[in-house]
């Protein structure tokens, strides 16, 4: 969500700055005006300095207090040695950080999270698209069709959850499925197997998080010009070739802006895994994530020090994986709202 | 005019940023520990964990009305909060605040000791004698070094739920009281092909509730109260528990899957697997009757086939075999909780409030005579192992605090899994210690 606002804003202020303080009338004041343009200079900074202030305050205020000041509290905490009981004052420099590099849990929770980013990425990306390019075209129930697709991304994870866990028991609705279509020989222990558990909670979260990926697209196949297809077709290209060589590229900055959002929902994934997913297999290694190793340590083994130290490192990761996403993937996509913007800036002033 | 305006809004901000400041502080010095009871008004805060619309959460209701009109100056605002998320998070971070509410849900053990050292908890050893006269033994659970800090309004000790109808179908005229009648009865219902035990293993603390249980008979009263009091657990009796399990789970007692079933939530539960008939012992605390009601379509659970019995002993183990497993509830007063906190505490577990309590039938009563007010038979059973037993000792993982106490089930669960060895659940509660 951060990196839509973040791209949104500087956007927003690009447009605010045209329409901002006028020009001075009377532009051609002589020598002897020289004093009283600067003075009526200084007033209109002054007053541009008040109104920059006086808007960008409550929204500085709300981020520092509920962003900066949590997170510069959750560095403080994370170096110490304390239980959460009394103020801490066992400071311990960057142990806790070792220690959960050397915790065989930690190091599986960190390949849990990379399986689930790579799987995220490579399933429902060409999944989403494929179903997005389907639903792009005309048929009979076609917006049933899309709300349908969407539905599993709407109910809540909790529900989510419990509904999965229902369904993958032992002897749940799934086997039942698998026995009648005499597919009996594959029920597997599907959340009870340490080497499957991981897989099966991949599979809850594509179809999950599917449904938003499709959304997207669709949202990003609506603005693809219809005559660039008309005109592809005439010159008789093919449905396929069409889709391959003029829809999907013009959707790249979507699919983007998709890889970027699952990326990070993929890093910091909780509830899903949380709720479905049993205590005993995440204390194994099995299915617990960063997050879910945050909560399990931070809160039920009562270490907040420890538990402070996982969520900077969570917040390293996830912050790296944006920045450099963004720097490297999404370039021209937010051209001039973060990364281009100080050369462009500099390019305007030395064209003057 | 447009900058008078902006003056004013400047200070009206100002003037409400004030105000929210005094408010605030108002509420801080809300707690008036000093003077008469019942003289000023008090409002005294209480968070409880029994969330769930139901008969624990109304009886709690009713006590604090009955109290209001017993003593009309004190008025009782109570917030009920699911437990882990109550004992986990809201009570720390509230303690934590300086605000905490008056009288809340503690544990006992090792939270208490935590809580003490860092001075949140108000001492009333002095005003609970009688009280603590009356709950007997199990309020040391809530006492750190001769000073009562707390009081428990329900115990009770663990044992083997089973269904009646299926011992008899099996042939098993007896209830188990040796480790090897245990394994024969396994083996007998095993035999007329349903689950022998079931266990909620993904839970992870009901699987522990194992070790637990061979430490007990491993281990002597004197090691157990040292390894709760100096955290040290270098006797080989801890690596015996992890040995014993071992061989317990060799005999494959347990459902498919155990490692990932949930002790309480659906059908496919281990409680759900005992209410509808397909497994025939779960080994759980005293609350154990009312989450199986919840789990059969009728709201009865097994009815007047379920029956309990006590943990067996060990043939030629050096623990005490009438000595037992078991935890309770108990509230705790703030440390700057007006005076009218502890006379609330010892209103709950007064006697009469006691029966009321044993007669919503949510769990067993700790007074002396409060007993009376329990109608169910099996509750009755319960309530008089945990009288009989000669030493009652607090869940291990409540009794060591969270910290160790997680690292010792997490290394109860990695041998459940076949992945762990007796050894390393000690090396990590060690380890554990130190972080």
């Amino acid at each position: 969500m951060t990196a839509i606002h973040s791209t949104v804003d500087p956007a927003g202020r690009a447009h605010a700055r045209p329409a901002g303080p006028r020009p001075p009338s009377g532009g051609d004041g002589g020598r002897a005006g020289t004093d009283s343009a600067a003075a009526a200079r200084a007033a209109r900074n002054r007053r541009k300095w008040l109104e920059i202030v006086g808007f960008s305050a409550p929204a500085t205020i709300v981020y520092a207090m509920f962003v900066l000041v949590p997170m510069a509290f959750a560095f403080y905490y994370s170096l110490f040695r304390w239980r959460g009981v009394g103020a801490p004052t066992d400071f311990r420099w960057f142990n806790n950080y070792k220690l959960a590099f050397e915790d065989p849990v930690f190091v599986d929770a960190l390949t849990n999270n990379a399986i689930i980013v790579v799987g995220s990425l490579l399933i429902q990306g060409p999944l989403a698209l494929g179903i997005a390019l389907l639903l792009n075209r005309r048929f009979f129930g076609r917006s049933v069709f899309r709300a349908l697709v969407f539905v599993p991304y709407v109910l809540a994870e909790v529900t989510v959850g419990i509904m999965w866990g229902l369904i993958l028991v032992k002897g749940g609705e799934l086997d039942t499925v698998l026995q009648s279509a005499g597919l009996g020989s594959w029920i597997r222990p599907w959340l009870a197997d340490q080497d499957l558990v991981i897989w099966t909670l991949l599979g809850i979260l594509t179809w999950k998080y599917l449904g938003f990926a499709i959304i997207l697209f669709l949202a990003g196949l609506s603005n693809v010009p219809e005559e660039l297809s008309e005109a592809a077709a005439i010159d008789g290209a093919s449905w396929w070739q069409i889709q391959r060589h003029v829809t999907i590229p013009l959707l790249g900055p979507t699919i983007r802006i998709w890889m970027f959002l699952s990326i990070i929902g993929s890093l910091q994934v909780f509830d899903v895994i949380w709720v479905v997913s049993a205590a005993s297999m995440r204390s194994l290694g099995a299915s617990a994530t960063m997050a879910t190793y945050m909560v399990d340590n931070g809160f039920f083994a009562r270490l907040w020090g420890y538990g402070n130290a996982i969520a900077m490192i969570l917040f390293i990761i996830s912050f790296t994986a944006g920045l450099l996403f963004q720097r490297f993937v999404l370039r021209r996509d937010i051209e001039g709202a973060l990364t281009g913007r100080g050369r462009r800036a500099v390019k305007l002033r030395g064209g003057k | 005019m447009a900058r008078s305006r902006r003056t004013r809004s400047v200070l009206a901000v100002f003037a409400s940023a004030a105000l929210l400041a005094t408010g605030v502080a108002a509420c801080g010095s809300d707690d008036n520990t000093s003077g008469e009871l019942y003289k000023n008004p008090v409002t005294l805060t209480w968070w409880h964990n029994a969330n769930q619309d139901g008969p624990g959460k109304d009886y709690w209701k009713k006590v604090a009305d009955d109290f209001h009109a017993l003593h009309p100056t004190v008025t009782i605002e109570i917030e009920a909060i699911e437990t882990n998320a109550l004992q986990r998070t809201r009570i720390p971070a509230a303690l934590q605040s300086n605000d905490p509410p008056d009288i809340f849900q503690a544990w006992g053990g090792g939270e208490i000791v935590d809580q003490v050292a860092a001075d949140y908890l108000k001492d009333i050893t002095d005003q609970t004698k009688a009280e603590v006269a009356s709950i007997g033994s199990a309020a040391e659970i809530w006492a750190v070094d001769g000073r009562q800090y707390g009081l428990p309004f329900r115990m009770g000790i663990e044992g083997f739920w089973y269904n009646k109808a299926m011992f008899a179908q099996a042939g098993i005229t007896k209830v188990p009281s040796t480790l090897a009648e245990l394994n024969e009865a396994v083996t007998k219902l095993k035999a007329i092909n349903v689950i022998p035990i079931a266990v909620g293993a993904g839970d992870k603390w009901p699987a522990a509730h194992y070790w637990y249980n061979f430490a007990l008979r491993d281990c002597s009263v004197a090691t157990l109260r040292a390894a709760t009091k100096e955290q040290k657990f270098d006797d080989p009796c801890f690596v015996k528990a992890g040995e014993d399990l071992q061989a317990f789970l060799a005999t494959n007692p347990f459902q498919d899957n155990f490692i990932a079933t949930k002790a309480q939530e659906g059908a496919n539960s281990s409680a759900g697997l005992v209410a509808n008939r397909k497994a025939a012992m779960e080994l759980m605390g005293d609350w154990n009757k009312g989450v199986m009601e919840t789990l059969t379509p009728d709201r009865k659970g097994l009815g007047d086939d379920l029956g309990w019995f006590p943990f067996p002993g060990i043939e030629g183990s050096p623990g005490d075999p009438k000595a037992s497993l078991g935890g309770g509830d108990g509230f705790a007063c703030a440390k700057n909780a007006p005076a009218e906190c502890v006379e609330f505490l010892k209103y709950i577990v007064s006697v009469d409030v006691q029966k009321g309590y044993a007669a919503a039938g949510v769990g067993i009563p700790v007074a002396k005579g409060a007993e009376a007010g329990l109608t169910d038979p099996v509750l009755q059973t319960i309530q008089q192992a945990t009288a009989q037993a000669s030493y009652t000792q607090l869940w291990l993982d409540t009794a060591y605090g969270s910290t160790i106490g997680n690292a010792m089930n997490d290394g109860i669960i990695k041998i459940f899994a076949g992945a762990g060895t007796p050894q390393q659940v000690v090396d990590q509660m060690k380890a554990a210690a130190q972080k």
